[in-house]
C-alpha cells in the first residue's frame, strides 16, 4: 500500500474518534450527578479498540471459529487461513522479510521470556555480557535476571542523559568489552517517551559482534517501523497497545537466529512427530508456538493492523507529534510542573511531577475531571531512581486524542495545584 | 472542579499531608518496619518505642508518598502514643474496617479509644476510593509488622 498518498490527506481526528465506541461514554456518573466525558490519556498502558477490531473478533467467533492448524474440516481451514493472514499483515507492518520471521506470543512479556530462555539459554554462558538501558520496562529486565541466576550472565546498564536521551557514548564504552553478546534496549520508553536511534544502536552492537533486540511495545504504536532498515535481530511488540486485544504479542527474529533456537515451551502444534523416545519439532515460527494459540486475539490483532495501516502510521505519527508539542508547551507553563523526559526524539508520552503534590493524588484528582492518566512507577523502577522521583504522573496520547483533550488535562492539572495550595 | 473530593481530602488530611507530625527517624526506638505500596511507590518506615509493659511510648515515621499515606501515617503516630500493643492492634482492625467495609459489617475489635476513633474518622472517605485504601492502610500494616518484628512489609 502506498502510504504517501494517505499521509497527504488531512487527518480527521473527529472522524477517527467515531471508530472507537468507548470514547462516547461518560465516567463517574451517579444519580443526581452528570458524568464527565472520558478523556483517555492512559494509552501507553493499553489503548482503546476500534469497532473494526471488536467486530472482527465477534464475527470470527460467530461465523468462522475453529481451532487452527489441526483439522481437515472446512472451518479449520478457514480459521487457519484467517489466523495466518495476521502473520502476513504483521510482517508487512514491520517490513519483515518473510512471515516466517514472525512468532506469535501472548504478550510482549512472553516474547522477552522466549528470547531470554531460548536464545539466551542456547547462546549465552557464564560471564557473557548483555546490555540493557536504565529506561527498560521490567519485562526487559526480569527475564534476563532469571537467566542470570540460571547461567551466570552479566547484565550491564546503559544510562540516559538528563533529558532522557540514551547515552550513546556510555553505550559505546560498554560495547568495548569483547564479552557483550546482546544489546536489549527499548525503541521507545513507556515513561520518558524517548525514541532511541535504533539503526545506530544496531550498527554499534553489530560492530562489536553483539546481537540487538528492540522493545517496540511503545515505539511501534507511534511511528512506522522497518525492522530491516534498522537491522534489528529481534523486535518485540504487544497487541493491546496497538488498538488490538489483550493476550497477543509479536516477536520478530532474523531467520537464522530463530533457526538456531530451541523450542521455548513444549506441547501440541509445535511438534512434527512425537514418540515417548523422541520428538521432532516443527519449523520456525511454529516451533515456538506451543498449544492452541490465541486465535481470536490473532484475528483482532490483524484487524488492528489493517486499521492503523489504513490511517497510515506516518499520519498517526504526525498527528501525535502535533499533540505532543501542544501539550508539552501548555504543561510546561504550569508553575512547579516538571516534565521528566524531554529528549528531542520522543513519542507522545508525557511524564511529569508537580512540586508538593504526589502523583498518586494527581491521578485521583484529574480522574474526577474525567481524565485518565497513569500514576506510579510504570514498571520502570530503576528509571524512577535515576530521576530521583518515587513516581510520576503520565499522560500518553493515541491516534484518537485531540487538542481539546490536552486542554482538559492541563485544566485539571492546574486545578490540582490550586487544590493543594 | 473537585468539590466532591473534599470527603476524601478533608482539611485535616491536607494539613497532615503537608505538615506530617512525628516525622523523621527518632534517636531512640526499639521496633521498626519498612512498608511499601508497590502500586504507587509509597514507602514509609515506622519507628516505635515500646516499653517493658507493652505500651507504645513513642511513634514516628518517615518516607514519602501521597497525601493520603502521609496523613494516615501522621494521624496514626498521634493516636498510638500511650496505647498498649493490644489497643494499637485493635485500632488497626477498626481502621481497616472503616476503610473497607460498611458500618454494619465492622467486626468487634475489643476496646477502642473513642478519641482515637474520632480522630481517625477523617480518613473514612477512602471507603469510596478502593484504589486508595492501600495508601491509607500502609502505615498501619507497617506498624503491625513493626510490633511483630517483621522488618519489611508491603500492601500487595
Ligand atoms: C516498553 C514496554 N515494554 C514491555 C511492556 C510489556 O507489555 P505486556 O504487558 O503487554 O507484555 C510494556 C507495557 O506495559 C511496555 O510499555
Ligand atoms: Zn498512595
Amino acid at each position: 500500500m502506498d502510504t504517501r498518498i494517505l499521509t497527504n490527506a488531512p487527518y480527521d481526528v473527529e472522524k477517527v474518534r467515531q471508530d472507537f465506541p468507548i470514547l462516547t461514554r461518560l465516567v463517574h456518573e451517579k444519580p443526581g450527578r452528570p458524568g464527565k466525558p472520558l478523556v483517555y490519556l492512559d494509552n501507553a498502558a493499553s489503548a482503546q479498540k476500534p469497532r473494526a477490531v471488536i467486530d472482527a473478533m465477534a464475527n470470527f467467533m460467530a461465523h468462522d471459529y475453529s481451532n487452527v492448524h489441526r483439522g481437515v474440516h472446512y472451518l479449520s481451514q478457514v480459521a487457519t487461513n484467517l489466523y495466518e493472514a495476521t502473520r502476513v499483515k504483521t510482517a508487512t507492518f514491520l517490513n519483515a522479510p518473510s512471515p516466517d520471521t514472525i512468532v506469535f506470543t501472548r504478550s510482549a512479556t512472553e516474547a522477552f521470556n522466549l528470547v531470554a530462555s531460548s536464545w539466551g539459554g542456547a547462546h549465552l554462558k557464564a560471564g557473557d555480557e548483555i546490555i540493557l538501558s536504565v529506561m527498560e520496562h521490567h519485562a526487559n529486565i526480569v527475564p534476563w535476571q532469571l537467566l542470570r541466576s540460571r547461567t551466570g550472565i552479566v547484565i550491564k546498564v546503559a544510562p540516559v542523559l538528563d533529558d532522557g536521551t540514551l547515552d550513546l557514548e556510555a553505550l559505546a564504552r560498554l560495547l568495548e568489552s569483547p564479552k557483550v553478546k546482546l544489546v536489549s534496549i527499548t525503541h521507545g520508553s513507556n515513561v520518558l517517551g524517548t525514541v532511541t536511534p535504533a539503526a545506530e544502536i544496531a550498527r554499534m552492537a553489530h560492530a562489536a559482534g553483539a546481537k540487538v533486540l528492540f522493545d517496540g511495545s511503545q515505539a511501534a504504536v507511534h511511528m512506522p517501523v522497518d525492522v530491516q532498515a534498522i537491522d534489528a535481530d529481534f523486535y518485540i511488540m504487544t497487541g493491546h497497545k496497538l488498538y488490538g486485544p489483550t493476550g497477543f504479542g509479536v516477536l520478530y527474529g532474523k531467520a537464522e537466529l530463530l533457526e538456531s533456537m530451541p523450542p521455548y515451551q513444549g506441547g501440541g502444534d509445535m511438534i512434527q512427530t512425537v514418540t515417548f523416545e523422541e520428538t521432532t519439532f516443527r519449523e520456525v515460527p511454529h516451533r515456538f508456538e506451543a498449544g492452541t494459540p490465541p486465535i481470536v486475539e490473532g484475528i483482532g490483532f490483524g484487524a488492528a493492523i489493517d486499521y492503523v495501516t489504513a490511517l497510515s502510521m506516518g499520519a498517526i505519527h504526525a498527528h501525535e507529534q502535533r499533540l505532543l508539542a501542544y501539550a508539552t508547551e501548555k504543561l510546561q507553563a504550569i508553575d512547579g510542573l516538571r516534565i521528566i523526559g524531554t529528549s528531542p526524539t520522543k513519542a507522545a508520552i508525557l511524564s511529569f511531577t508537580i512540586e508538593g503534590v504526589h502523583p498518586h493524588d494527581i491521578g485521583t484528582l484529574v480522574d474526577r475531571a474525567g481524565v485518565a492518566v497513569r500514576v506510579g512507577r510504570h514498571c520502570a523502577e530503576p528509571l524512577m531512581d535515576r530521576f530521583g522521583v518515587g513516581a510520576t504522573a503520565r499522560a500518553s496520547f493515541a491516534l484518537y486524542n485531540t487538542e481539546a483533550e490536552a486542554d482538559a488535562l492541563v485544566d485539571a492539572v492546574r486545578a490540582v495545584r490550586e487544590f493543594f495550595n | 472542579m473537585f468539590d466532591d473530593l473534599r470527603d476524601l481530602y478533608q482539611e485535616v488530611i491536607l494539613d497532615h499531608g503537608k505538615h506530617p507530625r512525628n516525622f523523621g527517624k527518632p534517636e531512640a526506638f526499639n521496633r521498626m518496619a519498612r512498608g511499601e505500596n508497590p502500586l504507587c511507590g509509597d514507602k514509609i518506615n515506622v519507628y516505635l518505642s515500646i516499653g517493658p509493659e507493652g505500651v507504645v511510648n513513642d511513634a514516628h515515621f518517615d518516607g514519602r508518598g501521597c497525601a493520603i499515606s502521609q496523613a494516615s501515617a501522621s494521624l496514626m503516630t498521634e493516636t498510638l502514643k500511650g496505647k498498649t500493643e493490644a489497643e494499637a492492634e485493635a485500632l488497626f482492625g477498626h481502621f481497616h474496617d472503616m476503610c473497607t467495609k460498611d458500618d454494619h459489617e465492622h467486626t468487634d475489635h475489643g476496646h477502642l479509644d473513642p478519641e482515637a476513633v474520632e480522630k481517625l474518622d477523617v480518613l473514612s472517605g477512602v471507603r469510596e476510593f478502593p484504589m486508595r485504601v492501600k495508601c491509607a492502610t500502609l502505615a498501619w500494616h507497617t506498624m503491625h509488622a513493626a510490633i511483630h518484628g517483621d522488618e519489611k512489609t508491603t500492601t500487595e
